[in-house]
């Protein structure tokens, strides 16, 4: 899922990530198509293919998040739409005749772009991951980050990374959920010293030194998308889809879903959903579920 | 006429020469003498590079100590109104520049009273001019009204944002808007014109009034109609400030030092920066003139017109004002009698100075 104010180059990002058109992108829209008044879920499904691996990749966007004069709790179509695919796949769980693979459309990993202002992080920035650090992994990204040298950008880096840390935002790779030595100090590292990455994304191509590559052309130079020493996009492609990939999958369905499945039976009386008391009705699906941990 | 008098006329041995001709030299003596003041506002999401431009245009440091606040010490800030002035001087010319900035705009979650503090401080500026003007004493006015706005966009979006349409429209009769997209190092040249080109198309639909440059004089030589002309096309103004210099194909420019190249700023072909100088510079006077012709004549007129509807409220302010008032007496009054009574026994008691109580009524 890609969230973040419009023209952050989300919808670059996600197509460069894949390398194929994923994603929509905004200027392709029609002039008539305005910043939506509500904040909308868009979800579009393709299936890719490499070396034989074939994967469903569903990207999820959400047009009209913070792009509002009043932007309060902006978040909570988003959280409920997060909630939604868990109660789905908890009540396909919970079945007497269960289907041998059970559709998965949890989500799996929130990329949060950051706007790089230079400064710090947005107010609202705060808010959304707070609330949703809880539900989703949330993989935090400075978006179009060649409008910072390289001093702003280690700067704003660190600041961000502060500010995460004092107002307790734990993003993906949250530190409880190391497993073992050789996690936490491969993790440790990305998490200190990387994150949030700064990357810059482009469908185009560009020729450099005899090499084609996707860049941006500009008057003063060619930005190079996967040169490490003008942006960080090749460390969040490997990290998110090389090495940890299955991590984030199996964070969500080990963790998230099952404080989800836990707070669900809870409220239901240890009983799977569906079946209450008597028979009554089950409550409908709460839109802020508080989680039991901390 | 005597060839001892400085140059300042010409032909002085044309017939009929009277000599009001020189007029121009002597407004622009006594304009240099007395100085000009101009009053810029800026506004503004944080973090769009505002106080850089400010800067770099001014060559100077308009904030010495910053200090950034995080994002959630700007979950309680509202919006403020910091006026900074200050004096510079070229060729002998003076300038009062006085910025007017505007931290915490935009940055509330919910932005809905956003411009609420910085239309009041417009009008605070006009209703002052307005009271000076009509005042006795009208030799030392102090023109502080807003002069000019840059609005920064943030070149981000893909054009307007709902903020940006509401608060231009709040204040497009008030003051001059100047639209400037900040950062225009993040946008290749073809997203650059796009920009401008859907910015243009939605202030154009939503009806808003930005300033429009003057053009030039036909008796203007063609150079300047065509630097007017240039100038008219680039509007809005994608520009990069910057106060450092960096070392670029040899020589010393102010730039920004990214590992693929350098931005100049000064540099047309990399974006507005000396476009904008040039057109606040070359305009200065006439943003002050509209100002007052227009934004300023509108202030008046409503405010006057409002005027007569303000005198009945008056009126019973007036009433209420008189009844305040003599509560207050009486209670002037209760205060003297326990003076009084305290004074009696101190007398009683001890020495009569209590008599050189003076009364403050």
């Amino acid at each position: 899922m890609s969230k973040g104010q419009s023209g952050l180059g989300k919808s670059t990002l996600v197509n460069t990530l894949f390398k194929s058109q994923v994603s929509r992108k905004a200027s392709s829209w029609n002039r008539d198509e305005k910043i939506p008044k509500t904040v909308e879920i868009k979800a579009i499904g393709h299936v890719i293919e490499e070396g034989g691996v074939k994967m469903k990749l569903t990207v999820i966007d959400t047009p009209g998040f913070g792009d509002q004069i009043n932007n309060e709790n902006c978040w909570e179509p988003i959280e409920k739409y997060i909630n939604e695919q868990y109660e789905k796949f908890l009540k396909e769980e919970v079945n007497i005749a269960r289907k041998k693979r059970i559709p998965d459309t949890r989500v799996h990993c929130c990329l949060y772009f950051i706007s790089p202002t230079g400064h710090s992080l947005r107010p609202l920035d705060l808010e959304f991951m707070k609330h949703l650090s809880k539900v989703v992994n949330i993989i935090p990204v400075i978006a179009k980050a060649d409008t910072m040298t390289l001093e702003e950008k280690s700067e704003f880096k660190q600041r961000v990374r502060k500010e995460l840390e004092v107002n307790g935002i734990e993003f993906y790779p949250q530190k409880e959920f190391d497993e073992d030595l050789e996690d936490k100090t491969e993790n440790d590292k990305i998490r200190q010293e990387s994150m949030p990455f700064a990357v810059v994304g482009s469908d185009k191509e560009y020729q450099v030194n005899g090499k084609r590559v996707l860049g941006r052309k500009t008057p003063w130079g060619i930005i190079e998308v996967e040169n490490l020493n003008h942006c960080e996009f090749a460390l969040l492609r490997d990290f998110v889809i090389r090495t940890h990939l299955q991590d984030l999958k199996e964070v969500t369905h080990n963790i998230h879903y099952e404080t989800y499945r836990a707070k669900r039976l809870n409220d239901n009386g240890g009983l799977p959903p569906g079946e209450g008391l008597l028979g009554t009705v089950l409550p409908p699906v709460p839109a802020t579920p508080c989680p039991t941990a901390e | 006429m005597s060839k001892q008098q400085p140059t300042q006329f010409v032909n002085p041995e044309t017939p009929g020469y009277v000599g009001f001709a020189n007029l121009p030299n002597q407004v622009h003596r006594k304009s240099v003498k007395k100085g000009f003041e101009f009053t810029l506002m800026v506004v503004g999401e944080s973090g769009l590079g505002k106080s850089t431009l400010i800067n770099s245009l001014f060559l100077t440091d308009l904030y010495p100590e910053r200090i950034i606040p995080g994002a959630a010490e700007k979950i309680e800030r509202t919006v403020q109104i910091e006026a900074s002035t200050v004096e510079i001087e070229e060729r002998g010319v003076k300038l009062r520049l006085t910025v007017v900035d505007t931290p915490g705009y935009g940055d509330a979650i919910n932005c809905r009273d956003c411009f609420k503090t910085i239309i009041s401080y417009i009008d605070e500026q006009f209703e002052r001019y307005l009271h000076d003007e009509s005042g006795l004493n009208r030799r030392h006015i102090v023109d502080n009204r807003v002069h000019c706005c840059f609005y920064f966009l943030s070149p981000f979006g893909h054009g307007l944002k709902p903020l940006d349409v509401a608060f231009m429209k709040a204040i497009h009769n008030k003051v001059n808007i100047v639209p400037v997209i900040a950062k225009a190092d993040t946008l290749t040249l073809k997203e650059r014109e796009r920009l401008k080109k859907r910015i243009l198309d939605e202030i154009e639909e939503h009806n808003i009034k930005i300033y429009h440059l003057p053009d030039a004089e036909s008796d203007e030589d063609e150079d300047f109609k065509e630097q007017t002309r240039l100038l008219k096309a680039s509007i809005p103004f994608s520009v990069v400030g910057s106060n450092q210099l960096i070392e670029a194909k040899g020589k010393k420019v102010r730039g920004r030092l990214y590992p693929w190249g350098v931005v100049e700023v000064e540099n047309p072909e990399h974006n507005d920066f000396l476009k904008l100088r040039t057109m606040l510079i070359t305009h200065m006077q006439d943003l002050q003139e509209v100002t007052q012709d227009l934004h300023y004549e509108n202030f008046r007129s409503e405010r006057l017109k409002r005027g007569g509807r303000k005198v009945e409220s008056e009126d019973m302010n007036k009433d209420q004002i008189l009844l305040e008032k003599e509560a207050e007496l009486r209670r002037m009054q209760e205060m003297i009698a326990r003076m009084q009574a305290q004074m009696q026994m101190q007398m009683q008691g001890g020495d009569g100075d209590g008599g050189a109580l003076g009364h403050h009524v």
